[in-house]
């Protein structure tokens, strides 16, 4: 690429304030969540004891380290609470993401063959929704599912069940709030890759004597896996530590690692093993970040 | 089978008219519901304002929305800001030190789940002792958009012809004046995406505004979601219409101002 030098100066120096504000209030902020993490609970405001103080010098530090202790990840590993929280929290993302691509796949698919000048049509009509709160949206299905709700209203008219069936605070509530919230997430990235590709390959497979199904699966599929892969993890991560949706409209008996941490923060106030969530959490999505960070530096860059 | 024959199988067909019927429905639902006269959501007792008029006497909601407006106006304007340099940064700056750092601070805070980056900033905010309030939640909502409007610009900025920018040059434009006089105009449908995508995301924020704001400062998310968890309320119905109604607006004004002004809508949709 023969790009102007003269043109990249400038644009360092445009790094400068991002950089800066990422640094302090995204990177920094970790290094805090991992000091408190070590810290041991205290009753006070804020309710850990303090760790190495700026002015201490040398001895007060060497005593802040001698005083970092592993206890909360030992709390961690040793109480159920917590291994099954994080245990929910993964089986629940890979189910929500599997129905998610089930459900995505088709309706990417379709919009992908639709007529040149629908396309953008189709895709503002799925990314409106996208702008509409998170929150509203979860709202406006716990008004559809509740016990007198319309669900339960139109099932009971067509007397296909005799008494009201209790939907919400269920997993499947749960999992239909998901699916409904992420389908945007899952559609636009499948939809970019299908759009994309050259429909002369399908008539080429269908030259050779592929059928229709086989061509989808020999060629299509594919072809699309980079935006499955794609759809997967802007899908998964988030949902792993997903909190609004499961509080809203899971049932209480199981908890998401998003709610355990918000109880451990909100309700029971012990922030260093709030924070030893956190940084657990982090640990196990690292991969699957990374990953993503890959995909999408290829994508915005490759161009 | 020829080329040029529409492709839109019955299977097609039917995957679009329920996919987006199951992306709307509910929605619409709740707008119904929330001109419901009846004290019981669910039962119909005719079209009424009522609930409306509740909202527009609720003290706490209103005080609420003023400060969501408040935080999303000022968080999304310092991330149309900063986000924009960002995807300047990446887009023409070629390699710098420190350039995979900044992709991936830039990238990681689109999925990361919201519990931690909430929490994260809020120790920070405890350990530098800053009040808790308007100031540190507009400056979480603005770290978390920024990202958003980075990538928006800098899709628009790496489809965006460079001879157009080296020929300003070799006309005698200074790199600043070239930025300005042709870079900024062609990318400016995708800075106003951007600022709009921060708004809302900033309006719609829950988790992260619960963990950096202080006592007395609640949002409106914040309020909403108190309420909901006590059950559905036909006032909160009405609030929600009211919101859907606005960011309606916002986008449709958004879409008719690109068309107008460059003639190709693609850009206002992003991700």
């Amino acid at each position: 690429m023969s790009a102007r030098p003269i043109f990249t100066r400038p644009a360092r120096l445009a790094a400068i304030a991002p950089y800066v504000w990422m640094v302090l209030f995204f990177l920094v902020p970790f290094g805090f969540v991992l000091k408190i993490s070590l810290s041991q609970t205290a009753i006070a405001q804020p309710p850990y004891l303090p760790l190495f103080g700026f002015g201490d010098g040398v001895t007060g530090l060497k005593a802040s380290f001698a005083a970092l202790s592993l206890d909360n990840f030992r709390l961690l590993v040793s109480d159920n609470l917590y291994i099954a929280s994080y245990l929910r929290s993964l089986v629940v993302a890979v189910i929500s993401t599997a129905l998610l691509l089930a459900l995505g796949y088709p309706i990417a698919y379709a919009m992908a063959r639709l007529p040149r000048r629908w396309q953008p049509v189709a895709m503002t009509l799925v990314i409106v929704p996208f702008w509409t709160s998170f929150l509203i949206r979860i709202y406006a299905w716990i008004n559809i599912l509740q016990h007198d709700g319309l669900l339960n209203k139109i099932l009971l008219a067509l007397h296909i069940v005799s008494a009201p069936v209790v939907w919400l605070s269920t997993d499947a509530a749960m999992y239909l709030g998901i699916v409904y919230s992420y389908l945007p997430f899952m559609i636009l990235p499948l939809y970019a890759t299908l759009a994309k590709q050259d429909e002369a390959l399908l008539e080429a497979a269908a030259d050779l004597g592929a059928s229709r199904l086989q061509a989808f699966w020999l060629v299509t599929f594919p072809l699309s896996l980079p935006g499955v892969g794609a759809g997967v993890l802007l899908c998964f991560i988030p949902i792993v530590g997903e909190f609004v949706i499961p509080d809203l409209l899971a049932g209480s008996d199981s908890m998401m690692i998003g709610q355990t941490l918000w109880l451990e923060f909100f309700t029971n106030k012990d922030w260093p093993v709030a924070s030893a969530t956190a940084i657990v959490l982090l640990a196990l999505l690292l991969i699957p970040l990374l990953v993503y960070d890959r995909l999408q530096r290829r994508q915005l860059e490759a161009r | 089978m020829p080329a040029s024959a529409p492709r839109l199988s019955r299977f097609n067909v039917t995957a679009l008219v329920l996919g987006l019927a199951f992306l709307y429905l509910p929605i619409v639902i709740l707008v119904i519901y929330s001109f419901n006269a009846s004290r019981l959501v669910t039962v119909w007792g005719g079209w009424s304002t009522r609930w409306y008029t509740e909202f527009f006497n609720d003290r706490a909601m209103l005080d609420a929305a003023w400060m969501s407006a408040r935080v999303a106006v000022v968080s999304a304007s310092l991330a149309t800001l900063l986000g924009t340099l960002a995807a300047v940064a990446l887009t023409r700056g070629e390699r710098f030190r420190g350039r995979t750092l900044m992709s991936g601070m830039l990238y990681a805070p689109l999925v990361m789940p919201e519990v931690i980056t909430g929490l994260s900033l809020l120790l920070l905010f405890v350990a530098l002792d800053a009040e808790r309030g308007f100031w540190t939640v507009t400056i979480a909502h603005t770290t978390l958009t920024m990202c958003f409007v980075a990538v928006v610009v800098q899709s628009r900025l790496a489809g965006l012809d460079r001879s157009l920018e080296e020929a300003a040059m070799d006309l005698g434009c200074d790199p600043a004046r070239a930025f300005l006089a042709v870079t900024l105009p062609l990318i400016f449908p995708a800075i106003a995406a951007g600022w709009m995508l921060a708004f809302t995301l900033s309006l719609d924020d829950l988790v992260i505004a619960s963990f950096t704001t202080g006592p007395g400062s609640a949002t409106l998310p914040i309020r909403i979601y108190s309420e909901v968890r006590l059950g559905v309320k036909p006032e909160i119905n009405a609030i929600c219409t009211l919101i859907i109604g606005f960011i309606a607006v916002l986008i449709v004004g958004a879409s008719l101002a690109s068309k107008l002004s460059s003639g190709r809508g693609e850009s206002a949709a992003p991700l």
